[in-house]
């Protein structure tokens, strides 16, 4: 009875969402009947719900309940508190690409900077201009075909076979205003041989309580060597899901990394595709959760191929009554022999109402692959921690230093110092907010 | 005044009695060793003196400098100067030496509202002391104890004891699983740290510590108490008799 009537419920607010919005939502009348598509097979699924098999653990209808209006462009005074975050959120030397309230803010992204070899669009001229094929994608699940029918910008990169970049380029995501939705689609495009780091952040300037559905298609050639960083760093009652559609060719390096470090209700879910013999994939990712927060990172690596290595590394540090989700998946289809796909995770759980939940899956079709998981869930250690204050470290300074060092195993697989020191200090400053 | 006054301790762990009225005085200046069988309590008594938790006082009092210590956090009586170099030193995979020992020395200088020691000064003053306790520098850069052999543990400690600067040492088994070089340059380490100011507890199951480490007093503690007092001399006495006469009396 309860779940009917939240269903119907859910389908009359997204409804309403939907035809409030349609006018501002850029396309031709092709491209908005393409939305108008994958709107509908999301009012048929609705939101994402516990017996979903892939949403076991992270029930929208129980968590967040409604789609929020979408938010109104910002004005001059959002954007101005926008530049505000892009100060103290840009990581130092990156490429700015900033997206306020899910619309891309040419004042505050450095285009002009960019190298040669890296070409920006926005997704709202693609659309306008040329198609709705990035509206497009195989997947079924619900909240994608959501974004897809409601993405009102993003940014469409495409770096050149060869290009080596010295600076990153850093996607930013602000949210300004309160009680509302942005939905933004990227696309990134990545050709062989070139060597960049990509960064996506997740901010608030002052607004609360909003909600982003966010999704990136990214295409990676042969030969290249990529660095992908996320940093989920939302306001404490914010929603966050956001899906990322990664395919890699062949002998590629890609060291993928994320962190939740706020929001009430975080979801990362990312699909990752070797698509090309002899690659190596770093999946790696810290969630650092207290009060009610949520935080769920899914990610499904398919060895589409042969001779590809996949490593995931997770680290979360759950306090107060917090939640956090890991639930990874390696896929070796029958071609894919000499596999070799390993995931770890571990959890600390620094209050007796804390809660991790781990679901590893191994499918495995071909019989010549080295396949593996592992997990643990438990609390600091009292004897370092005596030892830690006997040495006059005060209690949370103890606890503080030893969730940096259990954090740091995954956050060290940043090889870049400067961009890891940058990740640190974001976990500094969520262990500073924890006393 | 008397730096440190255990006065009738009687401590349990888990409901049962472990010290059952122990009493002890350290003045400054002086070197106390305290021996006795294994299972006399004398880890318990170290512990209970640093502060750990887990232990229930159930009678008597500990005095530092005066000071009830038993009302003070781990960390207030470390920044007061008692210091315990412990007998199973913990590893730490993923806290580096250096930045530990930076950390702990400034969070004790803070506490007693001293500034913080400035990077060149405090590398220096670690290089010093740990050239002198043949600690290599690259050791300075792994997690805490991480990888150590015992003796490295060991000297770590030492380590500690010399930049922390404090004036109770409390030193439980330093000789356990040490050969002779090892043993010697760390008891040079705690030798070098003697002074007027400075008193130390020396614990140990054997007596060829204290041919290196020479104690002022001597204390046998045989079932949670101390049972007999004496100078260097019941040392010597212990090697040849053994802790059994002690075991009746107790
Ligand atoms: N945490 C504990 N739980 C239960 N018993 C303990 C604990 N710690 C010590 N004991 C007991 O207390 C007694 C004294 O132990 P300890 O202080 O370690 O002695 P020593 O250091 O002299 O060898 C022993 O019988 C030991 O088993
Ligand atoms: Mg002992």
């Amino acid at each position: 009875m309860n779940v009917a009537l939240a269903k119907t419920g859910t389908g009359r607010a997204v409804s309403d969402l939907f035809t409030s919005a349609e006018g501002r939502l850029p396309g031709s009348p092709a491209v908005i009947a393409v939305r108008r598509q994958a709107f509908e097979t999301y009012e048929r699924l609705g939101l994402p719900h516990r017996r979903l098999e892939e949403w076991k653990y992270t029930d929208l209808r129980a968590l967040v309940g409604e789609v929020l209006p979408l938010a109104a462009t910002p004005d001059a005074a959002a954007l101005s508190r926008a530049a505000e975050a892009v100060k103290a959120h840009g990581f130092a030397g990156a490429r700015k690409l900033v997206l306020v309230d899910g619309m891309f803010a040419a004042d505050l992204s450095d285009v002009k900077a960019l190298a040669s070899e890296v070409s920006v669009k926005t997704l709202r001229e693609t659309l306008e201009k040329e198609s709705g094929d990035l509206l497009a994608t195989a997947s079924t699940d619900a909240m994608i075909s959501l974004n897809a029918a409601m993405a009102t910008d993003g940014v469409v990169v495409s770096i050149a076979d060869g290009a080596q970049l010295s600076a990153p380029i850093q996607i930013i995501h602000i949210a300004t205003a309160a009680s509302a939705s942005a939905f933004t689609r990227s696309q990134l495009r990545i050709g062989n041989g070139v060597r960049a780091t990509i960064i996506e952040s997740f901010v608030a300037a002052g607004a609360a309580a909003y909600q982003v559905n966010d999704a990136v298609l990214v295409t990676i050639g042969d030969n290249a060597d990529v660095a992908h960083i996320r940093l989920m760093d939302d306001a404490p009652d914010a929603v966050n899901i956001t899906s990322e559609i990664i395919t890699v060719g062949a002998n590629t390096k890609l060291n993928f990394f994320n962190m939740t470090t706020g929001g009430a209700v975080s979801r990362l879910q990312g699909f990752i595709t070797l698509a090309g013999e002899g690659s190596e994939l770093a999946v790696n990712g810290v969630n650092l959760l207290k009060k009610t927060e949520h935080g769920d990172s899914t990610l499904v690596v398919d060895h589409a191929v042969p001779h590809c290595t996949s490593r995931e590394i997770f680290r979360a540090v759950i306090d107060d009554r917090a939640h956090s989700v890991f639930q990874g998946r390696i896929i070796v289809r029958p071609d894919a022999q000499k596999t070799d796909g390993k995931m770890m995770t571990r959890a600390l759980l620094l209050s007796d109402e804390a809660e991790a939940d781990n679901k590893p899956e191994l499918e495995i079709f071909a019989d010549d692959v080295s396949c593996g998981h592992g997990a643990t869930a438990g609390a600091l250690d009292d004897s370092l921690l005596f030892y830690l204050r006997a040495r006059g470290l005060p209690e949370k300074d103890a606890q503080a230093l030893l969730i940096q060092a259990f954090v740091g195993e995954a956050i060290e697989q940043i090889a870049d110092d400067d961009l890891r020191e940058h990740v640190i200090g974001i976990a500094e400053r969520w262990l500073e907010r924890r006393s | 005044m008397a730096l440190l006054e255990v006065k009738d301790l009687k401590v349990r762990v888990e409901e049962r009695e472990i010290l059952h009225g122990l009493t002890l005085t350290v003045n400054e200046g002086e070197v106390h060793a305290i021996m006795g069988p294994n299972g006399s309590g004398k880890s318990t008594l170290s512990h209970v003196i640093a502060g750990k938790p887990g232990y229930e006082v159930t009678d008597g009092q500990i005095l530092f400098k005066g000071e009830d210590l038993l009302e003070m956090d781990p960390e207030e009586r470390a920044a007061k100067g008692v210091f315990l170099a412990f007998q199973y030193p913990v590893e730490i995979p993923g806290v580096a030496t250096m930045n530990f020992l930076r950390t702990a020395l400034n969070a004790q200088r803070k506490a007693r509202g001293e500034s913080e020691y400035s990077t060149p000064d405090f590398l220096k003053k670690v290089r010093e002391v740990s050239k002198s306790l043949n600690i290599p520098q690259d050791m300075l850069k792994r997690g805490v104890n991480v990888g150590f052999s015992g003796g490295e543990k060991k000297r770590n400690e030492v380590l500690q004891m010399a930049l922390f600067e404090p004036s109770l040492c409390i030193l439980d088994e330093m000789d356990s699983g040490l050969d002779i070089d090892a043993l010697r340059i760390a008891a040079d380490g705690v030798n070098a740290l003697r002074s007027p100011k400075r008193a130390m507890v020396v614990i140990t199951h054997y007596q060829r510590l204290l041919n290196y480490i020479v104690p002022d007093f001597v204390h046998v503690m045989s079932k949670g108490r101390v049972v007999k007092s004496g100078d260097k001399q019941l040392a010597l006495e212990l090697e040849e008799s053994g802790y059994t006469q002690f075991e009746d009396a107790a």
